[in-house]
């Protein structure tokens, strides 16, 4: 029992990890990773979410009439999504206009309603809330990485500080303008993906 | 596990009763410190537009109240172009306004994309010490490349010279377009003029580098790679300077002996 706990948090970071290897999320992932200040309140959002709800459902997993369930963890789900929004709006103003729909967006982040229904639905509270700590963490490791590398090359600031100073502003560095827009996030993913399945072969897929 | 069609519609029933309790309980116990944030920001934006705090300067609710102080916020009807005292400006949200065909009328044809126009707009009037006008705050708002640009536009007592100019909600691309905000650019607003010698409104974003204020008071420098978002920010001060916008205040206000 004691491996499957450490399992159920340690997977998801590389193993398993539900950016690189299940490939879902990936609408956030781009979208709110220009900053790292956004990306860490979207990744204490998700992680918030993603393991309350996982609770949530594996408390009511017997309860669950089998035909409504995907629609019962969407309301869940989509609940808990509204009050961290209204929670963000309240405390953190700044950020929260910034993160402005995403947050709202968390709902049809596919890795949430994934964990609860491949995970929490058969699985008991404590072990669901350490799987849904763990892809939140996994998540949020894909999405401060590609955030890194989007604020450094893109604005030359990390965490808003100035690390590289810009050319327009008196420095030297020519910013990548590129870095700012979406793709770049689908570039950087997938040279992590890359990096982590040359690193782990066995999750590359066997071509059918 | 089968359950029966009763247990699923009662299961059903309870989980949507307890989710609305709990999202309704949140929101509204929060609304209060999320509207006392809204409203912090609007005047923080105000604040920026004329000058008084930096950009990205950190704030807080005391500094920016105390910069308040001498600045008066003013309801104009815009239909008329005049100052409406009896007009409750407390919670007024001008851009929902412009939204309802109660509050708001259909703009007459510009080239802005603005479609409906609020009957009342806000604006601030920045005071001195002594009570004296020292400049007024306008906001505008228009269509750039994305989506519609919203921000505030500072102009000197003298109702022609601009002040400061700052975008607080706009969707351009960042690093072109979105440059918007980049403090860099708006330091080349202020000393600009406002209106040419025949009172029309002249003052654009044009194409490349403009020189000093002194010598081209109309002309701001361009945007590289934002050309549309350059016309947008010229379009939207054509069109609330100008005769349909804050224009007839404007002259009115001139028209007024000095305090």
């Amino acid at each position: 029992m004691a491996t499957k706990k450490s399992e159920a948090v340690l997977d998801p970071l590389f193993n398993n990890n539900p950016i690189a290897l299940q490939v879902l999320g990936i609408c956030s992932a781009l979208a709110v990773t220009t900053k790292l200040e956004t990306a860490l309140v979207m990744c204490i959002a998700v992680i918030a979410v993603i393991t309350v709800s996982n609770v949530t459902i594996s408390l009511l997993r017997n309860q669950i009439p089998g035909s409504i369930r995907i629609i019962v963890q969407l309301v869940v789900i989509a609940s808990l999504v509204i009050i961290t929004d209204q929670i963000l709006k309240a405390f953190v103003f700044e950020i929260s206009k910034q993160m402005s729909v995403f947050v709202g967006l968390i709902i049809t982040n596919c890795i949430i309603m994934g964990r609860a229904e491949a995970f929490a639905m058969q699985n008991g509270p404590l072990l669901s809330a350490l799987d849904g700590l763990g892809n939140g963490i996994g998540y949020s490791a894909v999405l401060m990485v590609v955030a890194f590398l989007r604020e450094l090359f893109g604005s030359g600031k990390l965490f808003g500080v100035s690390v590289m100073p810009l050319v327009s502003e008196g420095g030297w560095y020519q910013p990548n303008g590129m870095m700012l827009l979406s793709p770049a996030a689908f570039f950087i993913i997938g040279a992590i993906i890359w990096a982590i399945r040359t690193w782990k072969p066995e999750q590359i897929e066997v071509d059918g | 596990m089968r359950h029966s069609v009763l247990y699923t519609f009662v299961f059903a029933a309870i989980i949507c009763v307890v989710c609305g309790v709990l999202v309704s309980t949140s929101a509204v116990s929060l609304k209060e410190k999320q509207d006392f944030n809204a409203a912090l920001d609007k005047k923080k934006n105000v604040l920026i537009a004329a000058g008084l705090i930096e950009d990205g300067e950190p704030t807080d609710a005391v500094k920016i109240d105390g910069l308040f102080a001498n600045i008066e916020s003013v309801a104009i009807n815009l239909e008329n172009g005049t100052e409406d005292p009896t007009f409750d400006l407390e919670g007024y949200d001008q851009v929902k306004a412009s939204q309802d065909p109660d509050r708001s009328f259909t703009a007459p044809a510009n080239r802005s994309a603005i479609k409906r126009v609020p009957t009342h707009a806000q604006i601030f009037k920045v005071n001195d010490d002594a009570g004296t006008l020292q400049q007024i705050v306008i906001p505008i708002e228009g269509l750039g490349l994305w989506g519609t640009l919203y921000g505030f536009l500072a102009v000197d007592a003298d109702l022609d010279t601009v002040r400061g100019i700052t975008y607080y909600l706009h969707k351009e691309t960042p690093g072109l377009g979105g440059e918007v905000d980049n403090t860099r650019w708006k330091a080349k607003w202020p000393g600009r003029k406002i209106y040419g010698p025949d009172g029309g409104v002249e003052i654009a974003v044009i194409k490349g580098e403009a020189a000093p204020a002194a010598e081209a008071p109309f002309k701001i420098d361009g945007l590289s790679g934002a050309t549309i978002t350059g016309q947008g920010v010229t379009k939207m001060l054509d069109f609330w300077m100008g005769d349909r916008g804050f224009g007839p205040y404007i002259k009115s206000l001139k028209q007024q002996p000095a305090v």
